[in-house]
């Protein structure tokens, strides 16, 4: 399972270096300059909230039904990484489609935040995310490749075994309002790093368990989602460090050799 | 042409005319079959893409057992309201004049208007604004112009605009048409019904359209002027989410930039342009954290995108071979270039990784650099081998050697410590080689 709940502590130190300058030129007003992490208007500095989302297409092939224009039944969507509930955060998804499609614009207002098409062929997908207006004002793009058959082009097409394409990012909300991060406090599909000391929010005006929350738990494609895991990527690079720093070591003991050596020789030689 | 016979000028470029005169003659005369030669040329020496009148249909013309005579008979135009009685000429036939109605009847059309009863009104179309009286007027004139709407608003006794007219007349009209239909499912295809006219938006889209009609050529101007600098300003806000190069210490240069910004708003500001707080229009970054400090200004951008700049950003020092290296290393160390889960976690480490690798390919160069001088120093005195690096299976380059005691090999990309020997042999190779588990 992701979760990224404490953040690095060099991490959180560089902002907080390159606070007093931007604080200078974003805000119009004159503000002390001020070390401590401040709330300038209504966004918080310093905070910043990240979404685990994933975001892909499952391909089933139709078999006997399948026919020249369609050939497979797919589904592109967009999830929580851990399948739990974006309303909170995503308002609404737009999926752009091939224009070959039938109002290629298709706009999906409620999660699940998916759509199923029939057809045959391969193509981008532009999905925009548009999120509620305390969380961000302006939407964001990703791009997805639709893919429909299987990358190994031996395997033969069955009607059960799906083609699963996904991609894990994270949406990060670099300062987000104050009302937004009351409303996600303890939400399972935001994390957010541990507030400062001394900072205290208001209680949000909602309860927010009271909402309807539409999560993809049940949903009946979850026997195909990929849990992606932190872990084993981590061990990955941690692995590869090592090897790495070690080989700077040696390459650095060497270095000290030859100028060692290179300082013995140099008043001998007759250049 | 004397002149030049005279001067003693070749005759040369007296040939090349002749001879593109006498190919568009040998065309047209070729092409023409049924026309004179100058019609065709007329024409500008091509066939028309339609066929012309056959000449053998020009020529063959009395057709053999129809007996053709013209009449001058009378004829009634169905058309008419009156019975008047005309008269032309009639191709007859064998003696059969030809039947059917006056050929131009067909094209008197003329537009339904609906007509109410007086219950329908009383029940369905009452308005406030509007008397019986008027309404009535407006019906008579919409069918006495065909709801030429122009002309109707200019007769009509009492001044209405001619939005109001046909405001009422589109509404009377689908209040009849709901009222007379059996099922709403019936009409409801009907364009009435679909799609009601709206009085407030032709307003606005008239005046619109006499606006932009009546704009002076200065206005034009203005306008253009207005929309480049937009333009321009989206782009710098583009350019300025994405560009990573440092030319100067960052406090210098952003302050005049955001002036330059504040200046460009407020000449804007009597054009209705969203005033949004535009990020420095070229971004100086130098160092990593204002990297960060641009990607704070996004109200949100996505994990891998990050990602994506601050690779960029720590690798803006080195040249596009070395960056290519760094990459082979991380193939080589079997790591995915994108990580498969860039979380905040895994994302710093991929970012650190990076730079260890980057700071291993300088330290290697700089190891060969040295070694290159030893060699150079030392004149062919033997010394004890290099301690070479141990087995490591995973990406250490084989070792190379280098030439004598002349070239300075380090300027070539060499991966890997070099084992150094006295005896000359090939110089070492441009391109790294991939790692060899056997040589070491």
């Amino acid at each position: 399972m992701t979760n990224s709940s404490s953040p690095k502590r060099n991490e959180q130190d560089q902002p907080e270096t390159s606070g007093p300058v931007l604080k200078s030129l974003k805000t119009k007003l004159s503000k002390p300059e001020d070390a401590e992490k401040k709330i300038v208007g209504k966004k918080l500095k310093d905070v910043e909230i990240s979404v685990p989302i994933v975001y892909g297409n499952i391909a089933f092939w139709l078999g006997k039904k399948a026919n020249e224009y369609q050939s497979h039944k797919w589904t592109v969507y967009v999830r929580g990484a851990t399948n739990e509930d974006t309303s909170g955060v995503i308002k609404k998804v737009v999926f752009q489609l091939h224009s070959s499609f039938n109002n290629p614009t298709r706009v999906v207002e409620s999660p699940p935040f998916e759509l199923s098409e029939q057809g045959w062929g391969e193509f981008e997908i532009a999905i925009t995310l548009h999120f509620h207006s305390d969380v961000c004002e302006k939407p964001l793009s990703l791009y997805h490749q639709l893919k429909l058959y299987p990358e190994d082009e031996s395997t033969s097409l069955s009607i059960k075994k799906p083609v699963v394409v996904e991609s894990y990012d994270e949406l990060v909300f670099p300062e987000p309002s104050e009302s937004f991060l009351a409303r996600v406090q303890n939400h399972p599909a935001v994390s957010v790093p541990r507030l400062p000391v001394g900072f205290t929010l208001p209680t949000p005006a909602e309860d927010p368990s009271e909402r309807k929350r539409v999560d993809t738990k049940d949903h009946p494609l979850t026997q195909w989602f990929t849990n992606f895991s932190e872990a084993d990527e981590l061990l990955q690079l941690a692995a590869a460090r090592q090897q790495v720093q070690t080989h700077i070591a040696k390459l650095r003991r060497q270095i000290t050799v030859i100028e060692g050596q290179q300082q013995q020789l140099k008043p001998s030689s007759d250049q | 042409m004397d002149a030049k016979d005279i001067l003693g000028l070749p005759k040369t470029p007296l040939s090349v005319p002749p001879e593109k005169k006498s190919q568009p003659k040998k065309d047209s005369q070729r092409k023409p079959d049924g026309i004179s030669r100058e019609v065709y040329a007329l024409t500008g020496g091509l066939a028309p893409l339609m066929p012309s009148i056959d000449s053998s249909y020009l020529k063959k013309r009395p057709p053999s057992d129809e007996k053709i005579t013209w009449q001058w008979l009378p004829f009634t135009n169905s058309a008419r309201k009156d019975t008047l009685q005309l008269y032309h000429w009639v191709r007859v036939v064998n003696g059969v004049p030809p039947t059917g109605d006056y050929s131009f009847a067909k094209y008197n059309k003329s537009i339904e208007v609906t007509k109410y009863t007086d219950e329908e009104y009383a029940q369905h179309l009452t308005d406030p604004s509007w008397t019986k009286q008027e309404t009535d007027q407006l019906f008579d004139l919409c069918e006495q112009f065909d709801l030429r709407f122009v002309i109707i608003a200019d007769r009509f006794p009492s001044s209405r605009t001619m939005e109001e007219l046909k405001d009422r007349y589109y509404s009377v009209c689908r209040s009849i048409l709901l009222a007379r239909a059996s099922s709403p499912a019936d009409v409801s295809g009907h364009p009435l019904v679909k799609e009601n006219y709206n009085a407030s938006q032709e307003k606005e889209r008239k005046r619109a359209l006499s606006m932009v009609l009546s704009q002076t050529k200065q206005q034009e101007k203005k306008d253009a002027e207005v929309l480049a600098e937009a333009k321009k300003i989206a782009e710098s806000r583009m350019a300025a989410k994405g560009v990573e190069e440092s030319v100067m210490p960052a406090t210098e240069n952003e302050f005049p930039e955001t002036t330059i910004d504040h200046n460009t708003l407020v000449s804007l500001s009597n054009v209705r342009l969203a005033p949004v707080a535009a990020p420095p229009s070229t971004l100086v970054i130098a160092d990593t954290s204002s990297t960060l400090a641009s990607l704070r200004m996004l109200p949100v951008y996505l994990r891998t995108y990050a990602l994506e700049q601050m690779v960029q950003q720590a690798s803006s020092s080195a040249g596009l071979r070395t960056i290519k290296r760094v990459e082979q290393t991380l193939q080589d160390l079997g790591i995915n270039l994108k990580p498969r889960v860039p979380t905040k976690a895994v994302c710093a480490e991929h970012l650190e990784l990076r730079k260890e690798i980057l700071t291993l390919l300088n330290l290697q160069k700089q190891l060969q650099y040295k070694e290159a001088e030893g060699s150079s120093l030392r004149e062919g005195t033997t010394y004890s081998e290099m301690p070479g690096t141990p087995k490591d299976r995973t990406f250490i380059p084989d070792a190379m050697s280098f030439g004598g005691n002349t070239c300075l090999c380090a300027t070539f990309l060499v991966k890997g410590p070099g084992r150094v020997s006295e005896t000359p042999s090939s110089p070492a190779n441009k391109r790294p080689r991939k790692m060899k588990a056997s040589d070491l």
